[in-house]
């Protein structure tokens, strides 16, 4: 364990008991005297350490444990087996103190009350949390001013949209200014711009408050744009921790080059596959190893108006990593038994 | 370690926001949530009157055939004249609107919607927000009830004359009925956290509840084995006990005997759930919530 973390977790496992039937009366009859269950792992030995103010991606196909992990980490599950802290606590004993310095969002759940303004929900939280009000008040304007919903304070929740909604459900859950915050899917669901809107605000409230975040979402964009680090997990199992930046080096195995030619006509398959064309502009993947020979004979063997070499985006390595894992992996039934 | 890493936590995170007084605080959350619910609750008013003018059927059913074998039977059955069943089953409509907590049939719908998820992520024991948001929706009721309560008087001429502290102690009786029924709703409901199929328990409490609590008839026309069994179980202290308070003669000792027992089975219900919930908890899968 790092002395500095904020989150720390050894060896975490969750495994669910689910029951399992198979189809027809026959069964249905067997089962009101025989219930048969599987155990499932959704969860299968993780570690990890989080140090504080970090906005670390948590990466990983639906079923992948992500959503498992989360709850674990916010006390909502107990684990299986293995040792979770998050700042000092262990979250599953769910202690007043651990509950009043965190926050989960999760994307595709209202935890406003639908009937009544959201201030009237915000002032319930204030009460729930024990802030006094001049905190209240103070934090409560900052993350409107912020998040720009002053004209939504007053609406029915039942009368937002869902990006509104989500807004709210942003503002409500860090009214008590939490020092880590879980964030599942923040921005499933919205428009482009309200996801960069609320991206951009998760960044401003993690440097303005040191907060450290955990992050899941399926649009890379989010990860990309608020996380330097990033964790893939993938049947339970962790298969990259570390630097985005790493994370094409170590997985990507090709690169693509773009290139614009003077001899827009010129045959550039010799090279490697070309994957486009357009006008005297080409682009051709080619094995990482080759990248820096195919370029050099590119540079010697053509007249060059540009150039550039990219790692492949971000979707493709992630992709490639599952890939890998499903070729190596050891075919164990594991998984999240949800959806 | 635990100190080691809330140490290691602190310098690049702010100071936690400083905490209001407990009692303060409860009190202000109680208060929020019985606002709410009474706004929420005024906001669909047509809808709670046709559901409290649906529960007016069962005591009218009750006393009009009790006053009809009254009645056949020159007067009165087991000392209960019309005036009295009319008095007995008219304030039975306001103890039963007092006395609905959450249906144990909703954790199932709790859990699968995820409410109970938010609930558990706030540093607030969630029975606090049970007891807070339908006691906020019985003033509503009073208001709704108070018209269908002036009919019913018309119509039956209940024989109702209360003392001071008979008024009193029903006053609070009905709230220890509340909390009581609340406690032992929120044991029922528990059980679906290991198991989906309690409809059949929920039933068997319910009819117990119907035949011990005074729900069905007045106690006391009930066989004395019955009577005494009932003393000893808590459903009376939710029912028969709070209407009896005000509609029967009861001497100042079974009055306030009574509310003692009241207590006694709250705090018997508040232990049980305290225990039970930190087991429940444990076993909360919250599938895709």
């Amino acid at each position: 364990m790092l002395p500095e973390s904020v989150i720390h977790v050894d060896g975490l496992r969750k495994t669910f008991v689910v029951p399992e039937r198979e189809a027809g009366l026959r069964a249905a009859i067997r089962a009101l005297f025989r219930r048969k269950t599987r155990p499932v792992r959704a969860v299968d030995g993780i570690s990890f350490d989080i140090s504080p103010g970090e906005v670390v991606g948590f990466l990983g196909p639906n079923g992948a444990g992500k959503t498992t992990t989360l709850k674990m980490l916010s006390g909502l599950l107990f684990p299986t087996e293995g040792d979770v802290r998050v700042l000092g606590h262990v979250p599953s004993r769910r202690e007043k103190a651990f509950l009043r310095r965190i926050t989960l969002v999760m994307g595709n759940r209202n935890q406003l009350q639908w009937d009544i303004p959201a201030v009237d929900s915000f002032e319930l939280n204030r009460a729930i949390y024990r802030i006094p009000r001049r905190d209240f008040e103070e934090i409560r304007d900052e993350v409107v001013e912020l998040l720009e919903v002053q004209d939504l304070l007053h609406k029915p929740v039942r009368n937002l949209s869902l990006g509104e909604r989500m807004k709210m459900e942003i503002v409500g859950a860090l009214l008590h200014r939490p020092q880590v915050l879980f964030l599942d899917e923040p921005t499933i669901g919205l428009d482009v711009t309200m996801q960069k809107r609320i991206r951009s605000f998760i960044g401003t409230y993690n440097r303005r408050h040191g907060a450290t975040v955990l992050l899941t979402s399926h649009y890379m964009a989010d990860v990309l744009a608020l996380c330097k680090r990033v964790i893939v997990i993938h049947h339970g199992r962790i298969l990259f921790d570390g630097a985005l930046a790493a994370l094409s080096s170590q997985f990507a195995a090709y690169k693509t080059i773009g290139v614009t030619l003077q001899d827009g006509q010129a045959d550039l398959s010799a090279y490697g596959e070309v994957l486009r064309r357009d006008g005297e502009t080409f682009t051709i993947r080619v094995a990482k190893a080759d990248a820096s020979g195919v370029t050099a004979r590119l540079l010697a063997e053509h007249q060059v108006i540009d150039l550039t070499i990219e790692d492949p985006p971000i979707e493709d390595v992630i992709e490639l990593v599952f890939a890998q894992e499903a070729t190596d992996g050891d075919g164990e039934p594991i998984g999240e038994p949800t959806a | 370690m635990s100190a080691e890493l809330r140490t290691a936590a602190g310098p690049s995170a702010e100071a936690p926001v400083p905490e209001e007084g407990r009692f303060r605080s409860m009190a202000s959350m109680y208060l929020t949530l019985f606002k709410t619910s009474i706004v929420v609750g005024f906001q669909y008013r047509v809808a709670n009157l046709l559901y409290m003018i649906g529960m007016i059927a069962e005591p009218v059913i009750y006393l009009v055939v009790w006053s009809t074998i009254a009645r056949s039977q020159g007067g009165s059955v087991g000392g209960f004249t019309p005036g009295e069943f009319a008095a007995y089953y008219i304030v039975w409509t306001l103890v039963r609107q007092f006395n609905i907590v959450f249906t144990p049939y909703g954790w199932e719908w709790r859990i699968r919607e995820g409410q109970l998820s938010g609930q558990l992520l706030k540093p607030v024991h969630p029975i606090h927000y049970d007891i807070a948001d339908i006691a906020g929706w019985k003033f509503v009721v009073i208001v709704l009830w108070l018209p269908i309560a002036a009919v019913l008087t018309l119509i039956f001429h209940p024989t109702l004359n209360p003392t001071v502290l008979q008024v009193a102690v029903f006053a609070v009786a009905i709230w220890g009925a509340y909390l009581i029924r609340t406690m032992n709703l929120w044991l029922l409901g528990m059980v679906t956290f290991w198991t989906t199929r309690v409809a059949a328990l929920f039933e068997l409490y319910f009819v117990m509840e119907l035949l011990l609590s005074g729900r069905l008839v007045p106690l006391s026309l009930m066989p004395h084995w019955v009577q005494v069994l009932a003393c000893f179980l808590p459903f009376k202290w939710t029912f028969g006990f709070p209407i009896e308070a005000l509609v029967a003669d009861l001497p100042a000792g079974e009055l306030l005997g009574g509310l003692a027992m009241q207590a006694l089975w709250i705090a018997i219900g508040a232990g049980l759930v305290w225990i039970m919930w930190r087991r429940a908890v444990r076993r909360y899968t919250a599938v895709n919530n």
